[in-house]
């Protein structure tokens, strides 16, 4: 068994209206030092395969299918042996 | 006025189809019926309309999942052979995210749901969705989004502008297009957009409910009034043309 974990993000050539308010709120805070923010989506998935490379390429093509929007987003991921 | 067969199709969290079965039956007298997700035939209409709501609730993304439904596939053949397809606010977005028109929807750009009525410029009045309206007529019609941040990158916005493939965009009372009369942030202010074959359009507000003088403004029915005109005139050009 697998385990990937996956993050979505909106490509960074567009506009996070969200991590922009959540950046605001963090300088409220005063906390200091945060120069960005951008908020994407965390998505883990168990995967029942024999190899880590057969995992990954499951990841891919569910990232590429369904969980990104290649318009507006891209993904990354790892697999792990659980 | 023909009389056409409407399909509206219900996804699990679909929640303007009725409007839209009442707009097109009661106030249109079409022959109008719903299509459930699981359908896998649209049973013989000639329109399709992809209501308004939050299908699937809107998780991953809106129309993600939708788009992944039984009838969604005979949709895609359907719209193919150029049958016509009208996708309204979530119907809009499952649009985008089958690929049947381009582009995709962000959060609203002040991350507010927004419920109000705008101000759409007709941009192209030389299509079968806008035939009834003027180019440059300003209809007013209510949106309820909050994902209705329409995105698309250059060459995309300069494809659709070219074969003026922007039906509406959100504008002031006087029609003119500003910052400050768009309500959601939506790349050169896009409100709805037709595909390259003329046959799909998608919009995020929702002429459905501007449809019914009782509810005093019936500035919707504009677009369902070219939609159903659309099929005469093409019955008279094959008419002509046989002549």
């Amino acid at each position: 068994m697998y385990l990937a974990k996956i993050t979505v993000t909106t490509r960074k050539s567009i506009l996070d209206p969200q991590g922009k308010a959540v950046h605001h709120a963090l300088a409220s805070l005063g906390m200091e030092g945060i120069v960005d923010v951008r908020i994407g989506k965390f998505i883990e998935m168990k995967i029942d395969t024999k190899t880590t490379h057969s995992a990954e390429e499951i990841t891919r093509e569910a990232c590429k299918k369904l969980l990104a929007n290649p318009v507006m987003e891209d993904f990354a991921f790892s697999v792990e042996k659980v | 006025m023909p009389n056409m067969k409407f399909g509206v199709v219900v996804f699990p969290g679909s929640n303007c189809d009725h409007d839209a079965y009442d707009v097109l039956k009661r106030s249109f007298g079409q022959e109008t019926r719903f299509l459930w997700h699981k359908d896998s035939s649209l049973g013989g209409v000639d329109v399709v309309i992809l209501p308004g709501g939050f299908s699937y609730g809107d998780y991953l993304r809106c129309g993600a999942i939708a788009r992944f439904s039984p009838i969604m596939k005979e949709v895609t053949a359907f719209a193919g052979r150029g049958g016509v397809v009208l996708g309204i606010c979530n119907g809009f977005q499952i649009l985008c995210e089958a690929g049947l028109l381009p582009g995709a929807f962000l959060r609203n750009e002040r991350l507010n749901f927004v419920c109000d009525f705008v101000n759409l410029r007709v941009e192209n009045a030389s299509t079968r969705f806008t035939g009834a309206c003027q180019k440059g007529e300003v209809l007013q019609i209510p949106i309820a989004h909050g994902e209705g941040n329409y995105y698309a990158d250059d060459r995309t916005l300069e494809t659709l502008e070219e074969y003026e493939r922007i039906l509406f965009r959100y504008c002031e009372a006087d029609g003119s297009i500003t910052a400050s009369s768009n309500p959601n942030g939506s790349r050169s202010n896009i409100a709805g957009i037709l595909n390259r074959a003329g046959n799909v359009m998608g919009l995020m507000p929702h002429p459905e409910r501007a449809s019914d003088p009782m509810l005093r403004n019936t500035d919707g029915r504009k677009i369902f009034r070219s939609l159903i005109e659309s099929f005469v005139m093409k019955e008279q050009i094959t008419d002509l043309s046989i002549s």
